[in-house]
């Protein structure tokens, strides 16, 4: 599915990423885990394809194609979707009107009609069911006065519509408490299945209780520093971060 | 046969400069400049009564006497009065014979706005065949309004046929001397529209439907005047989303409003005359003045799309003098590349109990300048009056400007009045955000500005709404890297 093959990036001139190795096949779930400043969240917007952000070297491999060159708006036809660690607000544009305009466009890219209203009426209940959103939630204004774990769970609600093949969740779970983080880990166990696969970026050990990884991997300093099974996050919980850096 | 996009772009660029020589040939044409005598001779051409004659004479005595006004956010070369020429016979349209031979680029917009085929024909003035009778669809228009003594018609054929009704009302809102472009506009328009509404009587259309049909000509000083008798109510809808191409650099227009005891006018204006080309030449400069009288009870409610012109300076205004009555101003206005506007409104309360919203929404791009200008005035007099004002900018790049500039004179302790302004970018995150979405830049863009824009548009009559919201997405093309 997604092949990172010894990325290195910039930002604003400073070295970020140097040199990351990654591996995720169809149907896995993959932990990244790191301290503050480690380079977690840049590469997730790498993987996006976040403008800001310039590859020096290395290599981003989706479905065995190189994408290193591909738009973030082409990158998400492909099937790649990053759940904002913060959500943007838009006013005046609703939760729904917004979700619509993403799959329909997202339709076209793949020379599809635009869904009919019925059936996305129909999966929009689906998927709000499935995160426990009540239905005045989707006529809001996307994000503008969501409580932060509104915010995640809509986040999730449109990773449910738009059915990604990879998903990349940077700290879905900062700033949820224990039942919405629930509602929304089970929400992401519930979409993820043998054909696609999940990134979940994390600080804590407590969301993969709820969402297992086949595997964790620890950055540090812009590199992949260790990678194990989901034991591993549950050591890191105890002892933290500093033992890597000594073995480094 | 393989265009290169630059040969493409130079023929476009000479269809246009050869489409805007056509309509200078025009034998009806007065010679330029302005006097008494061509007063008199716009007068006499249009076979109006002395009444008319004098009334405009006195306008162009006032308007000699006028400087033009200097407190606008505007820049702009002031156009040369003496090098104009104030009356053109009804433009002739282009005769062509299929769509085939109007400009590429015009139908590519209609095609954006999604105007149908044979209203595509009938704006670009391609020759109508059998199947679209669009006379006929007027006619019964014609036929519903005349069964409940609705009148619509050219303000000329007002004068002629309801004179009584023209020499009432006409200049009673805004007065030969109320400012400079008004008085010119007094003593030198040509045509425009003429309402009036009977007592009791709920318009049964918007008249938007019938005006597109018809197609109103849209000179260069249009005058309206809309009489809206007691109880009554009308819906009017003036301008088109298509884009309006017009070699006449000034345009000087007004409206006169009159809302008579618990009547009820609303009033949308989408304007898409042409701003001038990217670098900023050409364009339309649009000098406007719009105001409304409240009487008792009453209700007006403006509602603008404003998209094009050069220059645009434009107050659509409400004087709530009944009591009782009710003065609203919804407004979008977009400016793109080198464009100017300066627009707001005047909400002047004077009647007791009066109320007024001012939601007002500009969107700036480019390298251009978006200023709104608005007045909320309790006079002493207006007790329990209450005003609500909200102006909202959004800019987009770092070249373009947004401007407020809210006056608020209160005279009478009993007023509430509320103002809220924000201004807010649209930042590279939502664009990002959007695009993680698998939306593109462009659709972005679109999405954020109608949603910025939502409380206006829901204002519109739904025909024009969903038009509306193309013509935004269309100004803003390619305003973002």
């Amino acid at each position: 599915m997604l092949e990172i093959d010894n990325l290195h990036c910039k930002i604003d001139g400073k070295s970020i990423l140097k040199g990351v190795n990654l591996k995720i096949k169809k149907g896995e779930i993959h932990a990244i885990m790191g301290p503050n400043g480690s380079g977690k969240s840049t590469l997730a917007n790498v993987i996006s394809g976040h403008e800001d952000y310039e590859v020096t070297k290395g290599s981003i491999y989706f479905d065995n194609k190189e994408i290193n060159d591909l738009g973030v708006d082409e990158r998400a036809h492909e099937g790649i979707f990053m759940s904002f660690q913060y959500p943007v607000e838009i006013p005046g544009v609703t939760v729904t009107n917004f979700i619509k305009t993403a799959i329909n466009e997202t339709r076209k890219s793949q020379g599809l009609e635009d869904m009919s209203s019925s059936q996305m009426l129909k999966k929009i209940r689906e998927k709000a069911n499935l995160l426990d959103m009540d239905s005045n939630f989707l006529s809001r204004s996307l994000n503008e006065g969501f409580s932060g774990g509104e915010k995640k769970r809509n986040e999730i609600f449109q990773m449910a519509m738009m059915e990604p093949k990879l998903a990349v969740l940077d700290e879905t779970d900062s700033g949820l408490d224990i039942d919405a983080l629930k509602i929304v880990a089970n929400g992401v166990v519930k979409c993820s299945n043998d054909d696609n696969s999940v990134i979940v970026i994390t600080h804590y050990q407590r969301l993969l209780d709820y969402i297992v990884p086949d595997k964790v991997h620890v950055i540090m300093d812009g590199k992949v520093v260790k990678t194990g099974n989901k034991d591993l996050a549950k050591k890191i919980e105890v002892v933290g971060y500093d033992w890597l850096k000594k073995s480094n | 046969m393989a265009y290169t996009e630059e040969e493409l772009k130079k023929q476009l660029e000479t269809k246009e400069y050869e489409y805007g020589f056509y309509t200078d040939i025009d034998s009806e044409t007065f010679p330029v400049g302005l006097s008494e005598e061509i007063v008199i001779a716009i007068s006499k051409k249009k076979n109006e009564p002395k009444w008319m004659t004098d009334w405009r004479l006195d306008a162009f005595k006032i308007w000699k006497g006028m400087k033009k006004p200097s407190w606008s956010n505007l820049k702009y070369n002031e156009p040369d009065y003496q090098a104009i020429s104030y009356y053109s016979a009804p433009k002739k349209k282009p005769n062509l014979k299929s769509l085939d031979e109007v400009d590429p680029e015009l139908l590519k917009t209609f095609n954006k706005l999604g105007i149908s085929i044979d209203e595509q024909k009938r704006l670009s003035g391609v020759a109508m065949d059998v199947v679209v009778d669009s006379v006929s669809v007027a006619t019964s228009f014609k036929d519903t309004l005349e069964e409940k003594g609705i009148i619509f018609c050219s303000i000329s054929d007002a004068i002629k046929n309801h004179p009584k009704l023209v020499r009432k009302y006409i200049g009673t809102v805004i007065p030969k001397r109320d400012n400079y472009f008004a008085a010119l506009n007094s003593a030198v328009f040509s045509d425009g529209s003429f309402c009036y509404i009977p007592k009791g009587v709920k318009c049964p259309m918007e008249l938007s439907t019938y005006f597109r049909i018809n197609q109103a000509g849209t000179g260069q000083f249009e005058r309206t005047l809309l009489i809206a008798d007691e109880s009554s109510y009308v819906s009017y809808l003036e301008g088109c989303t298509a884009p309006s191409r017009d070699e006449n650099q000034l345009h000087a227009a007004v409206v006169e409003l009159i809302a008579l005891d618990d009547a009820e006018i609303k009033y949308s204006t989408v304007q898409n005359w042409f701003p001038g080309d990217k670098d900023g030449n050409g364009g339309v400069y649009n000098f406007v003045t719009k105001r409304g009288i409240c009487h008792d009870r009453s209700k007006i409610s403006w509602t603008q799309v404003e998209t094009g012109s050069a220059v645009t300076w434009k107050y659509p205004s409400c004087v709530l003098k009944g009591n009782d009555s009710i003065g609203e101003f919804y407004s979008i206005a977009v400016t793109n590349n080198f464009q100017q506007a300066d627009t707001g409104t005047k909400m002047i309360h004077i009647g007791k109990n009066t109320k007024s919203t001012i939601i007002s929404k500009g969107v700036s791009a480019g390298k251009s300048q978006n200023s709104y200008r608005g007045l909320v005035k309790i006079s002493p007099m207006a007790e329990n009056a209450r005003n609500f004002s909200q102006c909202d900018s959004l800019l987009m790049g770092n070249d373009c400007g947004a401007h407020t500039f809210p006056y608020i004179e209160a005279q009478n302790k009993s007023a509430q009045i509320e103002h809220e302004a924000s201004t807010s970018k649209i930042g590279e995150d939502q664009i990002f955000y959007c695009n993680q979405r698998g939306i593109d830049t462009e659709k972005a863009i679109a999405l954020i500005v109608n949603g910025f824009s939502k409380e206006v548009l829901n204002k519109l009559p739904m025909e024009f709404a969903v038009e509306a919201q193309k013509l935004l997405e269309i100004s803003l093309e390619g305003s973002v890297g």
